[in-house]
């Protein structure tokens, strides 16, 4: 009799396993992290704990790379067959927001409360994303050489003035030392250009489109401010300190640390190959100020909901799950990118007091500004790219800022002010 | 071959083969390139650009990027599934394709010049102009399979292959060509009570070999190097082509080495095909004794 009881229970309680597992809900979602192996893994393994967590809701993953992963989005979009969590790059999220692809995620108060400004999607007044890390450029500089020239080295509170950093390119072009003093990463001709270039403009007081009403480039692009950006980002190639938009790959990615330049704008995803080959002598500097506050750009890849999913809270629950501060840290550790929270940077190995690239987080913090917050910045990003490469090829600047301005507006126009979603 | 006879017309000959082995070696150069920077770390193969090296296999050799490739990406999968839906679409490209020339040639039926118009003038339609609408119609078609009927075709192998089956440029070839046989061929076969199916195989086919080898290796590099159509409708990793899956490799640091160790193996079965065919052709020339 007791072993009947035994087994009566013992089915019992496999069938109420069963069905608990039985009843999650799948839900579906896409990562554009195709390829890189670290991502795999860590992804995996936040979906893992999350199925393991509760019993309402099983994700499963698809991975796309990352070069196919925003032309797959919107075929989807098209087809009607998006899933249920999606990844998005920040600048692009309000296009796809507006564009009907997105819905505002569902998440608890404070769940965003320490969160790095660049790592929060916000558009119309709504989270639509938010990212697990964040990313920043730096002026990459060997100790070594700045010394060697008697270059201050630059702080937060006290960066290279625009006056300052040109005489700095003049110094080091004299020296004949190297090939060129700068290089700005002319060779990566895609997002690179507005995400890298956009702050010079936006330290000179210019933008890509009128931030108060986002109806207009008009005074933005093209007005005084933009125009002085504009003589001097093209200054850059005809004083010869930064090589021109046809520079080769393999110079761009090896010139650096093999000395052929002084100086290097760049992203602090090429820090850690950068120390490991320069040690302690690279130093990550601020960027210049040219009137008004030194800028970067924030904001990298966010999670967000797809506007078909039909369990947008499970969507959220998911993406609030990841937002835990193991999680940020392990990102970090694993594909070298900024914890989105000062709690999560505390975890990690480089980010945390005292690690060895500490000064992106607090660049990121402290000079990272979002690129325009508007479905037309898609658009905008490939005008303002077409005009700093004519401006660079020897373009009349103020006929390259105009065209892009007209081309803007009338994209602008053309899909009314981008007022409506579709 | 004609015998040389004086030393002016050695020294042409020499000229040409010395421009014909300057052409060879500008073609193959990148080949070269390709396969020995796969045997290089990034760092090396990135110096090594910037001089004579990036052709020599010197330096730190080794297979690693070869196996980091397969730990990056399903290599195998891929190009199991581009050689799958390639090879299935050239068959069924060559076997429509040639069958619809054969009509428009040797079939009189109304309207047929204005048909043939039509398919022609549909070559000059950009495929990115038609991709959504295509994608629109795939995605609600029905489906006869394992499963029974199923709706919509993405993620499959089927969505890859049947839409490129029949094509304009496919169709002008073999038109071209079959306008070119003696027509007393068919006509002989028909007075010997053939049905128009037998003439077609086995009058015609075996006499068209070139233009079935270059359509097969026109059709073969088209399909093989598909990106924006699979890249649309496959969302799932099993039904990814090559094309696609180079992609992997471009992350935030592309792997360069990996990338020439991925392409390098990519680009076996192209020259596998475009050899084996080669033969093909050259055969099939010497046996029928017609030009095309």
């Amino acid at each position: 009799m007791k072993s009947l009881k035994l087994l009566a229970a013992t089915l019992a309680f496999s069938t109420a396993l069963g069905g608990a597992a039985f009843a999650q809900t799948n839900l579906t979602m896409w990562y554009h992290g195709a390829g890189s192996t670290v991502e795999r893994d860590l992804i995996n393994g936040i979906i893992t704990d999350f199925n393991g967590s509760q019993t309402d809701w099983k994700v499963s993953l698809q991975e796309f790379p990352q070069a196919a992963y925003n032309d797959s989005v919107v075929a989807a979009a098209v087809a009607g067959n998006l899933p249920d969590i999606i990844d998005v790059d920040g600048p692009v999220m309000p296009n796809w927001a507006w564009a009907g692809y997105m819905q505002p995620l569902q998440l608890s108060e404070g769940a965003l409360d320490g969160f790095l400004p660049g790592a929060i999607g916000k558009y119309n007044d709504q989270v639509y994303s938010v990212g697990l890390w964040d990313a920043a450029v730096a002026m990459y500089a060997r100790k070594s050489t700045l010394e060697k020239f008697n270059i201050r080295i630059p702080t937060l509170e006290q960066p290279w003035t625009g006056e300052e950093f040109n005489g700095i390119l003049e110094t080091l072009k004299s020296s004949g030392e190297f090939d060129y003093p700068l290089n700005l990463g002319m060779a990566d001709q895609g997002e690179w250009y507005p995400y890298a270039f956009a702050p010079f403009l936006w330290s000179f007081g210019g933008d890509l489109v009128d931030r108060t009403s986002y109806e207009t480039a008009e005074g933005a692009l093209n007005g005084d401010a933009a125009v002085a950006f504009g003589e001097w980002w093209q200054s850059l190639f005809t004083n010869n300190y930064v090589p021109g938009t046809s520079q080769d790959m393999a110079s761009h990615e090896t010139g650096f640390i093999d000395g052929d330049y002084a100086l290097q704008w760049n992203g602090n995803w090429v820090a850690v190959k950068t120390l490991e080959a320069l040690g302690d002598d690279v130093l990550f500097l601020p960027a210049p100020d040219f009137g008004n506050g030194p800028k970067i750009g924030g904001a990298s890849w966010q999670f967000g909901v797809s506007a078909t999913s039909a369990h947008p809270d499970g969507a959220s629950a998911f993406i609030e799950f990841a937002l835990q501060p193991k999680y940020l840290a392990a990102f970090s550790d694993g594909i070298g990118l900024i914890p989105a929270t000062a709690e999560a940077a505390a975890l990690t190995k480089n980010y945390a007091p005292g690690g060895a690239l500490e000064s992106f987080y607090a660049l990121s913090e402290k000079q990272a500004m979002l690129r325009p917050v508007t479905p037309g910045y898609v658009f905008e990003a490939l005008e303002f790219r077409k005009a700093l490469s004519d401006i660079a090829n020897g373009a009349d600047v103020v006929d390259a800022l105009d065209a892009a301005t007209d081309a803007i507006n009338a994209d602008i126009a053309r899909n009314n002010n981008y007022a409506a979603a579709q | 071959m004609a015998a040389v006879t004086s030393p002016n017309q050695r020294l042409k000959i020499s000229l040409k083969y010395l421009l014909l082995i300057l052409v060879a070696v500008i073609f193959v150069f990148p080949i070269v390139f390709m396969v020995v920077s796969s045997f290089k770390p990034d760092l090396q193969l990135l110096r090594d650009t910037s001089s004579f090296n990036a052709f020599l296999p010197i330096g730190d050799i080794s297979l690693d990027n070869y196996f980091a490739a397969f730990r990056r990406a399903p290599v195998g999968l891929f190009v199991f599934n581009s050689i799958l839906v390639t090879s299935l679409t050239v068959v069924g490209s060559l076997f429509l394709c040639s069958m619809a020339a054969f009509a428009f040639v040797f079939l009189e039926f109304r309207g047929k010049e204005i048909v043939l118009s039509i398919i022609i003038a549909t070559l000059i339609v950009p495929f990115e102009t038609i991709a959504v609408p295509m994608l629109m119609v795939v995605n609600s078609l029905p489906w006869i399979g394992g499963n029974g009927v199923t709706w919509g075709w993405l993620n499959t192998y089927h969505v890859q292959i049947v839409p490129f089956l029949a094509d304009a440029l496919t169709v002008f070839l073999f038109v071209q060509f079959f306008r070119d046989l003696p027509k007393e061929l068919v006509e002989a076969a028909r007075l010997d009570g053939a049905s128009w199916f037998q003439v077609y195989s086995m009058v015609i086919v075996p006499i068209a070999g070139p233009v079935f080898a270059t359509a097969a290796i026109l059709k073969f590099l088209a399909m093989y190097n598909q990106y924006l159509w699979p890249l649309m409708v496959t969302q799932s990793e099993q039904f990814r082509p090559v094309m696609v899956g180079l992609q992997y490799f471009f992350q935030l640091n592309t792997a360069w080495g990996e990338v020439m160790a991925y392409l390098s193996m990519i680009t076996l079965p192209v020259l596998a095909f475009y050899i084996f065919l080669q033969r093909a052709f050259i055969t099939s020339i010497a046996s029928t004794g017609i030009k095309g």
